[in-house]
């Protein structure tokens, strides 16, 4: 039991990088489609850059710049071209990929060097949570602080609090004195960097090597997430741990049931699907109205201003 | 299209990152910038397969017009593809009867099962809440698995159950070619793709149901208050779509394959929305565009094969044609109006 908790924190520990980084950017009111492309690209520069430099800790920062770079042309240019952030960034998707592909072709089968494990001393000694949440290496603490600092940011600081302006209502945070524009590119920027920090991880930490199969679909499902967990960082972890638990499962399930491990992996985004027309059913609607708290808990509205630019005149 | 300069820059700029990237490799750039055009245009038998991928390109192209006008992002045209090619390979498997007749219902048939499963992706946006982008992806997934199912499951080839697809359909089955020149040309798969941007572009230009489609596309706030049944556009749009891509799917399988395989889209869903992107939209410039693009598809294999390079190298310079020439018709269209602005026009 606590090995499978403790491989299901370390599976997962990417998909929290890299959701949380998304949510960032999204509640700043922008929308980075990338990620399935972003992914792959940062996940094959670190795991070249890595391969040269002979340190991880090299292949972690070459991708985070990857990372960031995309997001950086998908905010530039819907900022300060008006180009549509959707359009942008679906074709970077493509873009991204068929470059990690071309790329790194011939790093294919290579072996490079990985995060070393790192148990922190006395805290990985408690029986059962000591295993579970402190046997690990430093991708997975990040994926700790991650969640964290992003809860922390949103709820209980003053920028968190002109994040959520900038992504809900442009207007009334720009009347504030806020630089709308100008904090959306830096957190697309920062949201960018952790998607591809969540790139190097699968390739140095989590699966080792580079090949192009190496992180498929997981940008996608990172995104549906993303919505799964309306945008709250507590929710975004639970729904990644979720997915986590999913791998793991079809991992342990495949000897036994084939057929099973296959549709796992598929099964979150017909679940997201399910869950979103349940929250906007008329039946759940009515609940919502009786019981607030239940709405709070499982309803969730994207940032108002979600992919939209903001014009001041 | 936009004006021609900043294209041509961004084709030239595309092209020279290309360059650039087959010298990192240790390729030599222009043999193999050759081999695109060779492997795509070199013979009869090359040209006819460009032609035949060409065909299914402009189908989806073509719908994802008519869904793009209505301002809908139908990510799940992959799936509509997918789910055309399992009802036309059902029909193609199952139906007795003369050659022609099995053909004519496998294209019903791959129509239909396109047009429900984008039906699907629209009844989540219009009652379900779902954003299509998010339905439709949910639904490129599943439809992905439905085919892994049957390939392995219920139709798995005679023998060993594998990866590699159904049994081949029997022959007369198969959609007819033109012997020509020593080759087999695919006349009616051209034909359907080219009637299909015809017929589009004439849906959009000249009835009433277009300029509609394209008034919820362009505001469906202020449609819905003039009194235009949004949803039912909507989901028209998603309709026609979807039985376009469903079309490209039986296409792929009766014309080209003659078997249901896994990679069965060929990926002409999502080439196809870069295709629409690059065509602004419009219908007009879908021909052209779609053959390019295709031609550097179909050429890219010839790089795995002559040089060991990795063939996602066509994507790589779809993808920067594409992005170079969004950004690049922005950033003049930007100028421009500044300029205006400087000379106190409006």
């Amino acid at each position: 039991m606590e090995n499978t908790l403790n491989s299901i924190i370390a599976a997962a520990a990417p998909l929290v990088i890299m959701t949380m980084g998304e949510s960032i950017t999204e509640k700043s009111g922008v929308v980075n489609l990338s990620l399935e492309g972003s992914l792959r690209l940062s996940a094959m520069t670190g795991f070249a850059v890595a391969f040269w430099a002979g340190h991880a800790f090299a292949g972690f920062v070459a991708a985070a710049v990857v990372g960031a770079a995309i997001a950086a042309i998908i905010a530039a240019t819907s900022i300060r071209l008006r180009l549509n952030q959707i359009a942008v960034g679906f074709v970077l998707t493509l873009l991204a990929a068929d470059l990690a592909s071309f790329l790194g072709d011939s790093l294919v089968g290579e072996r490079g060097p990985r995060v070393p494990p790192l148990p922190i001393p006395v805290l990985s000694d408690i029986p059962f949570v000591g295993k579970v949440l402190f046997d690990h290496d430093l991708v997975v603490y990040a994926s700790f602080l991650a969640i964290a600092v992003t809860w922390w940011h949103f709820y209980r600081t003053r920028s968190g609090l002109n994040l959520q302006g900038v992504g809900e209502r442009p207007e009334g945070a720009f009347a504030r004195g806020i630089k709308v524009n100008t904090l959306r590119f830096w957190y697309t920027v920062l949201g960018g960097a952790m998607v591809g920090i969540a790139g190097a991880a699968y390739s140095l930490d989590i699966k080792l090597g580079w090949r192009e199969t190496l992180t498929l679909n997981l940008g996608w499902i990172a995104l549906a997430i993303v919505i799964f967990g309306g945008w709250h960082p507590l929710r975004v972890a639970f729904g990644a741990y979720l997915f986590g638990a999913l791998q793991v499962m079809a991992f342990q399930l495949q000897d036994v049931f084939p057929g099973l491990a296959q549709v796992l992996p598929i099964a979150p985004f017909p679940l997201m699907i399910l869950a979103l027309v349940f929250v906007y059913s008329s039946w759940f609607r009515r609940i919502g109205d009786r019981l607030p708290r239940v709405r709070n808990l499982f309803g969730s509205e994207a940032p108002a201003a979600l992919g939209t630019v903001f014009e001041r005149e | 299209m936009r004006s021609a300069a900043p294209t041509l820059v961004a084709l030239v700029a595309a092209l020279a990152v290309g360059i650039v990237l087959l010298v990192l490799v240790g390729a030599p750039p222009f043999e193999a910038l050759w081999l695109l055009v060779e492997g795509s245009f070199g013979s009869a038998s090359k040209i006819s397969a460009t032609l035949l991928a060409w065909s299914p390109l402009l189908l989806a192209s073509a719908g994802l017009v008519v869904t793009f006008a209505a301002g809908l992002w139908n990510i799940g045209v992959e799936g509509q593809i997918v789910i055309g090619a399992v009802a036309a390979t059902w029909v193609a498997r199952s139906l007795p009867g003369p050659g022609w007749v099995v053909i004519l219902a496998a294209i019903v048939a791959g129509a239909v099962g396109g047009l429900l499963w984008a039906l699907l992706a629209g009844v989540l946006k219009t009652h379900g809440g779902v954003h299509e982008i998010f339905g439709g992806l949910g639904l490129d997934f599943v439809a992905a698995g439905l085919v892994i199912y049957l390939v392995l499951g219920p139709w798995q080839r005679t023998g060993v159950a594998s990866t590699s697809g159904t049994d081949i359909f029997r022959e007369d089955a198969w959609m007819p070619t033109l012997e020509m020149l020593g080759t087999g040309w695919p006349v009616i798969p051209v034909l359907l793709g080219l009637a299909s941007v015809v017929v589009v572009w004439l849906l959009l230009r000249g009835t009433r149901f277009g300029l509609r489609l394209k008034a919820v596309g362009r505001n469906p706030k202020s449609a819905a208050l003039i009194g235009i049944p949004t949803n039912r556009y909507l989901l028209g749009a998603f309709a026609i779509g979807g039985a376009l891509a469903g079309l490209a799917g039986t296409v792929q399988v009766t014309a080209f394959q003659h078997k249901l395989v896994p990679s069965v889209s060929g990926g002409y869903g999502f080439l196809g929305i870069l295709v629409v992107l690059l065509a602004a939209f419009g219908a007009v410039w879908i021909a052209p565009i779609a053959l390019f693009f295709v031609a550097i598809s179909v050429g890219s294999t010839q790089l795995d094969l002559r040089l060991g390079l990795d063939s996602a190298f066509g994507g790589v310079l779809q993808g920067f044609i594409v992005l170079f020439v969004m950004v690049g018709g922005a950033w003049s269209a930007r100028r421009a109006s500044v300029e205006r602005a400087a000379r106190g026009e409006p």
